[in-house]
């Protein structure tokens, strides 16, 4: 118990300063969009004028306007939303809907995360295939290790929003109906590279007398693979996968923002990126975090118990 | 290279047998002369130490035998096969200066693997495994893990492992090397105790002038720039040794003999 608050005591330490810089943020953010609606509602703002204020900084309008930078912390299209505003806008289209039901409405987080999530999942369950099967034969290969190691640094160089939109072009052009399956391609993508190098890592870590040990007993290629390699690589590859689910996650996000995709957390984003909605931006990126921060959670918790399970010093 | 029979009646019996055993290293810097000329016989049963200051080929000549590494030149017999005949005949057990243990299998599981990979029965690697964690004194720490055992018990545990399956040849590559004195010297005590039960052939690498001396019947000394054997002295020491036996004259002789023969070949320069 005293373990668990020494190590959350730190994280939210961090947490409330961030949230502090956040709300101190906000008035200069909004100040304007705040002042234009205080001078539509008949208040006399100095300058006067919205075009006029814009020669003016921020901090001098917050200063000859004082009373009205609270009214920035309370706006229906605020330039930035306060983390409470954030909070609400969740609340609204995650729990609240659900609650009455309707989770899998067209303006639920929770339908779009799932859209996002499925993706993701096939995007990693395909790129972590890629990147283990990419690593056995780096291992075992040294055409393979000369010739595939530096394409797949080469690959990890290529701006992934430059590529993703092509993945979705030739996808379409080859007749794929299922939006998911460009935007799985564009995940796995960018989730195969960490797995292949942890994993090129991690076959490769136990010690020379311990293959030589394997040879005195004349055991044969795949039975060093099994018994040495392959355990040997665990917790690299765990590693690996942790990194390799949230590059996933950003990719299938990538992969929705060019596609005029109308689901979606990166459909939402873009969406308020489009309709001037900053909180809709805001819900849909926290989303994707506790998302993200979810699946790392659940590969952290599997890697404990696997390791654990095999009787490796936790 | 001829085929050789060592099918010898009378005793004692040709184990390992090396003539003009040459193994030359091409680095960057040019040839490595590990070896020169080795000629050495080692009989069935014999306990042969190779001691000798670093790169006079002590280790390289036990890996030779071992087939992990190919002589360049001259011939090297294993039970009358070549090394690497030998080596899939699973004719020894090597025991590395790391236990080597692997961290996610159990002492028993650790001691299974060698079982595993050459096909025992489920039955008799549990017999085995019984029997091997007794002669080294282990009972009881079978479902344990490596990192809960002391060095000193990692290191029998790893020789339990070399000796689980039928090889009547044990090649150490200085097993004691990174333990300390005490434990070290309980571990000779135990490994002769072993050797007399087990009656194995043992080629022993060692770094320890009063290791070799208390632990064999025949001691080779190398020195190195090329690797050779400079001395091979027969021990005039009894078969029953206690520990105190180190401090007696006869003992003290025979160390005082190996001294001279590393000097003689340069190893103290």
């Amino acid at each position: 118990m005293v373990h668990a608050m020494r190590s959350v005591i730190p994280v939210l330490t961090v947490l409330g300063v961030l949230v502090a810089i956040w709300y101190l943020a906000v008035a200069p953010m909004n100040i304007r969009v705040a002042l234009d609606q205080a001078e539509r509602g008949g208040a006399t703002i100095v300058p006067e004028g919205s075009v006029e204020r814009r020669a003016v900084s921020v901090w001098h309008l917050m200063a000859n306007n004082a009373s009205h930078v609270k009214a920035g912390y309370d706006l229906d299209r605020p330039r930035l939303p306060t983390p409470a505003q954030v909070g609400q806008e969740l609340w609204k289209t995650t729990g609240a809907m659900a609650l009455k039901g309707r989770a899998w409405s067209k303006r639920s987080l929770i339908y779009h995360g799932w859209i996002t999530l499925q993706s993701t999942l096939w995007g990693f369950v395909l790129g972590t295939s890629l990147g283990i099967i990419g690593a056995v034969a780096i291992v075992y290969s040294r055409v393979a290790d000369m010739s595939l190691m530096p394409w797949a640094i080469i690959s990890q160089t290529i701006p992934i929003v430059a590529l993703a939109p092509m993945i979705i072009v030739v996808s379409s052009q080859l007749g794929v109906e299922n939006r998911g399956l460009p935007k799985a391609i564009i995940s796995a993508y960018l989730c195969y590279f960490p797995v292949l190098v942890g994993m090129v890592k991690g076959l490769r870590a136990p010690e020379v007398s311990q293959l030589d040990l394997l040879k005195t007993y004349d055991a044969t290629g795949l039975q060093s693979f099994l018994k040495l390699r392959l355990p040997a690589s665990v917790p690299y590859l765990f590693t690996s996968l942790k990194v390799g689910i949230a590059a996933a996650l950003v990719g299938t996000i990538v992969g929705e923002l060019p596609t005029g995709a109308i689901s979606g957390l990166g459909a939402r984003i873009l969406i308020g990126d489009q309709f001037g909605t900053p909180l809709a931006i805001w819900s849909a990126l926290f989303a994707a975090a506790i998302l993200a921060g979810l699946l790392v959670t659940l590969l952290d918790l599997t890697q404990r118990l696997a390791v654990g399970r095999m009787g490796m010093q936790p | 290279m001829q085929s050789q029979q060592f099918v010898s009646e009378d005793a004692p019996a040709t184990t390992i047998e090396a003539n003009g055993l040459n193994l030359v290293f091409q680095t960057g810097d040019g040839p490595v002369h590990a070896l020169s000329d080795v000629d050495l016989t080692i009989n069935k049963g014999d306990f042969v130490s190779f001691i000798g200051p670093s790169g006079c080929g002590k280790t390289t000549f036990l890996r030779c035998i071992a087939g992990l590494e190919s002589p360049t030149g001259g011939v090297l017999s294993v039970n009358g096969m070549t090394p690497d005949e030998a080596r899939r005949a699973r004719a020894y057990g090597y025991v590395f200066q790391h236990a080597g243990l692997y961290p996610w299998r159990t002492i028993g599981g650790n001691i299974r693997l060698p079982l595993e990979i050459m096909g025992y029965s489920e039955a008799e690697r549990a017999e085995r495994v019984t029997r091997v964690l007794d002669m080294v004194d282990l009972n009881g720490f079978e479902k344990k893990h490596p990192w809960q055992l002391s060095g000193g018990m990692q290191q029998r545990a790893s020789i339990a492992r070399a000796l689980a399956f039928d090889a009547d040849i044990l090649l150490m590559d200085e097993p004691f090397g990174a333990l300390d004195e005490i434990v070290r010297d309980h571990l000779n005590e135990q490994l002769l105790q072993l050797w007399a039960r087990t009656e194995k052939t043992i080629a022993f690498v060692t770094h320890s002038i009063p290791e070799a001396v208390y632990l064999s019947t025949r001691i080779v000394v190398m020195s190195p720039r090329p690797g050779r054997i400079t001395d091979v002295i027969e021990s005039p020491l009894p078969k029953e040794r206690p520990l105190d036996l180190r401090e007696t004259p006869e003992f003290l002789e025979v160390a005082h003999r190996v001294r001279e023969g590393l000097r003689a070949g340069h190893s103290y320069e």
